[in-house]
């Protein structure tokens, strides 16, 4: 029997809304998943690997069981008044730990900000929990989200992917993903910078949403480089992703970024099927170009043949259904995404890295120090890990005044050509016309903790598939779309113009629906296969 | 090929990034940049045409929606305990640093 935990929110809802479950219900039977998969909670002190710890997911940095059950009982007293509790109500969510929740810690993976607890909470997190959404706990990522594996937090060990522990979740969003996989959350809302969401999305085998960039706020989310932040979702199913965008999108005075563009019924249209849909396939999303691990020079290579095969059948069944498939759509530029995100990620990031100083909030050095300047060398200096320290150098060395032309300037022209390429692709007067592009969310699939982490070049070309959407603020949409030789999730993008997301969560619909009944639907996670389903009564 | 990002720049750079380094942390780091640089210039390759515009965030914001400005009006924020508590040393709610650097005036 699938216990509630492994249910998607929208049935959930529908559950409680028929007296068939209660929010504690809900809640219990997610904390007692949390309880048998999740292992030691990850913590600043040395860290001493534990053999256990690659049999273990570690989603969570911190579990809020107190003020969450508070909040699950809310809804079920709202319920039994026959008040309505909201589109979310008794959701368990997770919630990644750079999104400020009212007196929890917010510490976005960093020693610097291990003791900050948030006096306010982040419009999406405030949006999910009027909603009735549950808040779970705040879940593990990389270090400020600096990485794609989730190694880089400062609360280690770091998560684990449910399908194969000793392999990453992806990141920077890793807990999130692993959390919804696993069972220890229902959604989770993420970040996604350069891939953030989808990334770990595929590797985890959920559905992972980068809404268009203003279409969700980004208040109360701890900015790593601003112009490229976009709040995102993990989720179960494409319904559910539909569903948590209706909650958390729209205008907000608190962010002035934050477009006033109507939010149009997402799950009214989504079973609309893709008849008559122009979808684009790539070949520049097929050909990587990344550094050779040992020499460095660029090398060009055609991505997995089971990530292509993935990717040909799902626009097979996309035209089996009546989608009209575009194939050779040129998108030249796919492959500058890393090296202009190296120059502007890090320029935004060493300017928002400025304000962690000793003084205001979070860590502090504690011993003598000459002056000032001192305090601030070793609070940042013990305060940050390696990636935000890498991160800072490296913007303080292309912004500063007498380097930054051949870098800064150039990588925001670079952004506009990339911005071209998909402007011309989806061009209602243009010679391809498309309503979506289809690509493959990543070039690999999870790879081995400890295979990438510490190379920090290698480790960004794990996002060449999905930055492109974030330097054209465009809206992208990961899918799951089987499983590799290993039994590892394989993904598949969907990318639109501005603002489509309705257009991608209706493809996405039917993607899923057509692939419905295929046997890779049913395999589950491998952490699962541990946990004891409970008899009656139980559980 | 030498590197681009020397010991004596590097130093340069942790200094105005105000970060106290030990050093196989600084060994590590600035390996790291210069592997990171060998990526950036691909940037390089690519022919600009100089009357390129500029991104710098992706979608356009058209007047259309943009969101109107906040009315400017008084609201009084009652998270200041909150706020205060979290500083690291206070007195007298007023937070305390170390000596700021400074120079005498004659």
């Amino acid at each position: 029997m699938t216990e509630l935990c492994d249910l998607p929110a929208h049935e959930l809802v529908r559950r409680l809304h028929a007296g068939e479950a209660t929010a504690t219900s809900i809640l219990d039977s997610t904390l007692a998943r949390v309880a048998a998969v999740e292992g030691r909670r990850p913590s600043t002190a040395p860290y001493v690997e534990d053999p256990d710890d690659r049999r273990k997911i570690h989603a969570y940095i911190a579990v809020t069981e107190d003020r969450a059950r508070r909040q699950a009982e809310v809804v079920d007293a709202q319920l039994a008044a026959g008040d309505d509790p909201g589109p979310l109500a008794g959701v368990p969510v997770a919630v990644k730990d750079i999104f400020c929740v009212q007196g929890t810690p917010s510490t976005a993976g960093s020693r610097i900000l291990e003791t900050f607890v948030s006096p306010y909470s982040a419009t999406p997190v405030a949006r999910l929990e009027a909603a009735g959404a549950v808040v779970v706990g705040k879940a593990n990522l990389d270090e400020f989200a600096f990485g794609s594996s989730s190694e880089s937090s400062a609360f280690q060990p770091p998560p684990g992917n449910p399908w194969d522990p000793r392999r990453v979740p992806g990141g920077s969003s890793g807990g999130s993903a692993a959390a919804v996989a696993a069972g220890e959350a229902v959604l989770s809302l993420g970040t996604d910078t350069a891939g953030s969401v989808r990334q770990p999305a595929a590797f985890c085998g959920v559905v992972g949403l980068k809404p268009t960039y203003g279409r969700v706020s980004r208040y109360g989310l701890i900015a790593f480089a601003s112009s490229l932040d976009c709040p995102a979702l993990a989720t179960r199913d494409v319904r559910d992703a539909a569903l948590a965008l209706q909650v958390v999108a729209g205008a907000d005075p608190m962010d002035a970024t934050a477009a006033a563009v109507p939010v149009p019924d997402y799950l009214a249209s989504i079973e609309g099927g893709v008849a008559g849909l122009r979808i684009g396939l790539s070949p520049d999303y097929l050909r990587l170009r990344f550094p050779d691990p040992v020499t460095g020079e660029l090398c060009e290579q055609s991505i997995s043949p089971e990530i292509e095969s993935c990717l040909n059948q799902a626009a097979e069944r996309l035209a089996a259904a009546g989608a009209e498939i575009v194939e050779d759509v040129p998108l030249p530029n796919t492959r500058f995404g890393i090296p202009a995100y190296f120059v502007i990620s890090r320029v935004e990031a060493a300017s928002n890295l400025h304000r962690y100083d000793g003084v205001k909030y979070g860590y502090r050095f504690p011993g003598d120090v000459a002056d000032l300047r001192d305090l601030y060398r070793k609070s940042r200096g013990r305060g940050f890990g390696l990636q935000p320290k890498l991160r800072i150098l490296m913007g303080m060395y292309v912004s500063a005044e007498q380097y930054e032309k051949a870098y800064y300037p150039r990588a925001l022209r670079v952004r506009t050509l990339i911005r071209s390429d998909f402007a011309a692709a989806f061009d209602p007067g243009g010679p391809h016309r498309l309503d979506a592009l289809l690509t493959p969310t990543t070039p690999t699939t999870a790879f081995e903790i400890g295979a990438l982490y510490g190379d920090s070049v290698l480790m960004q070309y794990a996002d060449l598939l999905t930055v492109p959407a974030n330097h054209a603020g465009i809206p992208g949409l990961s899918l799951p779309a089987g499983l590799d030789g290993q039994g590892l999730p394989i993904g598949i993008q969907l990318l639109g113009p501005d603002f489509a997301e309705d257009k991608l969560l209706r493809i996405g619909r039917s993607y899923e629906r057509l692939t419905g009944e295929e046997p890779w639907r049913t395999a589950r996670p491998g952490v699962l296969a541990a946990v004891r389903a409970p008899g009656p009564g139980e559980g | 090929m030498p590197d681009t990002i020397t010991p004596e720049i590097f130093r340069h750079l942790v200094d105005l990034a105000a970060l106290e380094l030990d050093e196989g942390e600084a060994e590590y780091l600035r390996r790291q940049l210069n592997g990171q640089l060998k990526a950036i210039a691909e940037l390089e390759s690519i022919e600009l045409d100089p009357q390129t515009s500029v991104t710098s965030h992706g979608v356009p914001y058209p007047a259309a929606i943009r969101p109107p400005l906040r009315a400017d009006e008084i609201r009084t924020a009652h998270e200041a305990d909150d706020i205060l508590a979290q500083a690291p040393e206070t007195e007298e709610r007023y937070i305390v640093v170390p000596d700021i650097p400074h120079t005498d005036l004659e």
